[in-house]
């Protein structure tokens, strides 16, 4: 779900925005080390794939068919960091030329898809493909679209975005079936792919450790939780009633939920860490 | 020694075990120009990479006098240009300029320099409107022009060509012809095409199952493989 | 297709072509910035905007229709929330969400139509972004059109045969190809590369020198911006 400008409040895009430049620098950089000048070409060329892939009718059943989004895709082929890139690179191609979501919400959608989407459509896959490679694969797919998804409509309804109560089960149940499709679509274009090469798909060896990785996901999936509950709190139903509300107040509120979340994420992860270091020490 | 490329006992094995060439001996003199035949999967695109040394294999190859090796890959490479089948593939860069100029950069010419260049050899083969235009938007003949272009901007003294002329229409392959034959780099042709030869080469090798099994002229070569459909 | 438009609009002459790419990209995000932020009972500030941007349409010489016509993609997203915002009574609100998103899909328009990518990306880059990702742009943006053709070709291969029944065996299929082509493609690309004496980096071509004019275009646009803000 890419966000369109105007949607999002000025807390929650410049927050996001904030967030997600370092993040990609950072994202840069390791892909940089993993992968080298050379690999700029692969990189460029499974962007433009996965963007021409996206046109290709997957049909589910009577007159509904599904599409690749790719993020989990992207990230068995290639790795995280890189994978984080290549949907960054579209993204901003998209927003810019393609007017598929805002250039303020950049941030957001970055943080949503390239970064959040891939971490969750990399990190199931590396934590259980050795148990069974093909529940992994459709848990990459899955997760990947849920999570960008429910980011994407908790920072909507933070930014008090309305939304009744029917149309907001009605999305989440949209976004469960995309989850399953993507899900479905990953597992049978990774099959597809590793008939013709298995060495495509193999992926870039992990550099971090299972337990870390555990930790990650679990970190990730808390901070998409989180953000549903905040967004769903008594204040944002409120602010849709029309009833008056100190802006300056309710920004603060906001960013400070955000930055909540984001600080139990880090614990999470520099938690992780020190735990996965103790262990193989 | 004045031949532009010299090689002995050229042996190549690909990973899967296939034995690509079979001890390949060639030749080539300065300002002289050789088509390579054969069947597809004979083995003549694999020669052409080990040219510049895309692939390595067991034999001697001497390029302009220089023995190919890890120390003289870049200088043989300014000396050596190959213009591939599939330009899309050879024109990667955003706008035509800057992809001819992409070669004189690597050598380590100023970028103002490096354009400058460009722009001389966009001239030389008439692609002058060009320049600010992204490569995708070009016909088959044009794509070929730039990509010879960026070749050329090397300043190379052979021109190795693989199938310059596949997806194009006659009119067109008669002004790449042309400019071909303008060019007075020594040329090694990879063609199908035995008109392109016949114009373009005095003489000719003939591949089979990674090994040269014919060469001469290129006019006898054509008739003793019967390499014409028609 | 839609991106081949924008870039033959974004190589015209018009003095707004002419203006640094950074200039722009400043002008851009700080009108962002003013719309995102005005409120929704400013409607004048909206049509204020709205005529700001056929005016910039103009000095550059864009079809107003054609920018209209792309910025109004992202009407059907936008309109579904507007009605819902509408339904539960903050109509004001409900207005605002479709001209901000439709006001900033042609100011993003009006960039890109007038400044080539090479250009953007490169102003991107003088402001500190990563290189890897410029270079990472411009490869995809490069060879979209190549890839999505192949796609589109080999669809309607499929269909030939019969395939609107489609399955998804067969979409699978495609993917899988299409996929492994492009593999194959990148690493033609590193070869020709390679041939032109790569050597591991690519070396950057730099932007010409911020002239006095740009600094007026910016300036006019912040000052612009600015009282139309606080003013309406």
């Amino acid at each position: 779900m890419h966000i369109p400008d105007g949607f999002l409040s000025t807390p929650v895009w410049g927050t996001l925005d904030v967030i997600s430049a370092p993040a990609v620098a950072w994202v840069a950089r390791r892909a940089q080390r993993d992968t080298q000048d050379h690999r700029i070409p692969l990189l460029g060329v499974m962007g433009a794939f996965v963007f021409a892939a996206q046109m290709i009718n997957f049909p589910v059943g009577p007159g509904t068919s599904g599409h690749l989004v790719g993020g989990a895709l992207l990230a068995i082929v290639l790795g995280p960091a890189a994978a984080s890139l290549v949907l960054t690179a579209i993204l901003v191609l998209q927003a810019l030329i393609f007017q598929d979501g805002g250039v303020l919400a950049l941030g957001a959608n970055v943080f949503n898809m390239a970064l959040a989407g891939v971490a969750a459509g990399y990190l199931p896959y590396r934590l259980w493909v050795h148990q069974s490679r093909s529940s992994a694969i459709f848990a990459a797919g899955a997760l990947s679209v849920m999570t960008s998804a429910c980011l994407a409509l908790g920072q909507l309804l933070i930014s008090g975005v309305p939304m009744p109560g029917g149309v907001l089960w009605a999305s989440l149940a949209l976004f469960v079936v995309s989850a399953l499709m993507e899900g479905a679509i990953t597992v049978a274009a990774v099959r597809a792919i590793e008939r013709l090469n298995p060495a495509w798909v193999a992926g870039p060896r992990p550099t971090s450790s299972r337990t870390l990785a555990g930790v990650a996901l679990a970190a990730l999936l808390l901070v998409v939780v989180g953000t549903l509950v905040a967004s769903a709190a008594p204040d944002g139903i409120q602010r849709l009633t029309g009833q008056a509300l100190d802006s300056a107040a309710w920004s603060q509120r906001t960013a400070a939920g955000i930055a909540g979340l984001a600080l139990i994420f880090v614990l999470c992860y520099l938690g992780g860490k020190v735990i996965s270091r103790r262990r193989s020490a | 020694m004045n031949q532009a490329i010299y090689i002995r006992g050229l042996r190549y094995r690909y990973p899967d075990g296939t034995q690509a060439l079979n001890g390949i001996d060639f030749h080539l003199d300065a300002r002289e120009s050789v088509a390579l035949f054969g069947a597809n999967g004979s083995g003549k695109t694999t020669f052409v990479l080990h040219l510049n040394g895309l692939l390595r294999g067991e034999g001697s190859i001497e390029i302009c006098g220089l023995p190919l090796a890890d120390a003289t890959l870049q200088q043989i490479r300014s000396k050596i240009g190959v213009v591939f089948q599939d330009s899309d593939e050879q024109l990667f860069m955003p706008t035509v300029l800057e992809d001819v100029a992409f070669g004189p950069l690597n050598l380590g010419l100023s970028p103002a320099d490096a354009l400058t260049r460009a722009r001389t050899v966009l001239k030389r083969v008439g692609m002058t409107h060009a320049l600010e235009r992204a490569p995708y938007h070009l016909s088959a003949g044009e794509k070929k022009r730039v990509a010879i272009a960026g070749v050329l901007a090397m300043d190379p003294e052979i021109l190795v060509l693989d199938e310059p002329t596949t997806f194009l229409d006659p009119p067109t392959r008669r002004d790449l012809l042309a400019l071909l034959r303008s060019l007075p780099q020594s040329k090694v042709v990879v063609t199908h095409d035995a008109n392109l030869a016949r114009a373009l080469t005095t003489r000719a090798v003939f591949f089979d199952r990674g090994q040269i099994s014919g060469e001469g002229d290129v006019m006898e070569i054509i008739q003793r493989f019967h390499w014409e459909y028609s | 297709m839609h991106h081949l438009v924008i870039d033959r609009w974004s190589r015209g002459t018009s003095p707004l072509h002419q203006r640094d790419p950074r200039a722009k990209l400043a002008a851009l995000l700080v009108f962002l910035i003013a719309l995102s932020t005005t409120p929704p009972a400013a409607q004048a500030a909206f049509a204020t905007y709205a005529v700001v941007l056929i005016l910039a349409a103009t000095l550059a010489h864009l079809p107003i229709r054609g920018l209209a016509g792309r910025a109004a993609l992202v009407l059907p997203f936008s309109a579904t929330f507007a009605l819902l915002t509408w339904w539960s009574g903050d109509s004001l609100r409900a207005l605002a969400l479709a001209e901000k998103s439709f006001l900033s899909g042609m100011a993003a328009l009006l960039l890109v139509g007038t400044t080539p990518l090479t250009a953007w990306t490169a102003a991107l880059e003088s402001w500190r972004a990563p290189r890897m990702l410029i270079l990472v742009i411009q490869f995809v943006y490069r060879y979209l059109f190549v890839i999505a053709e192949q796609a589109q070709r080999m669809r309607w291969a499929a269909l030939c045969r019969g395939s609107h029944q489609g399955g998804f065996r067969s979409a699978a299929g495609l993917v899988g190809v299409l996929f492994a082509r492009s593999w194959l493609r990148a690493d033609g690309i590193y070869r020709s590369m390679l041939a032109r004496g790569f050597r591991g980096r690519f070396v950057p071509v730099a932007l010409a020198p911020f002239q006095a004019s740009d600094a007026i275009f910016v300036s006019t646009c912040l000052a612009g911006c600015l009282v139309i803000r606080i003013l309406l």
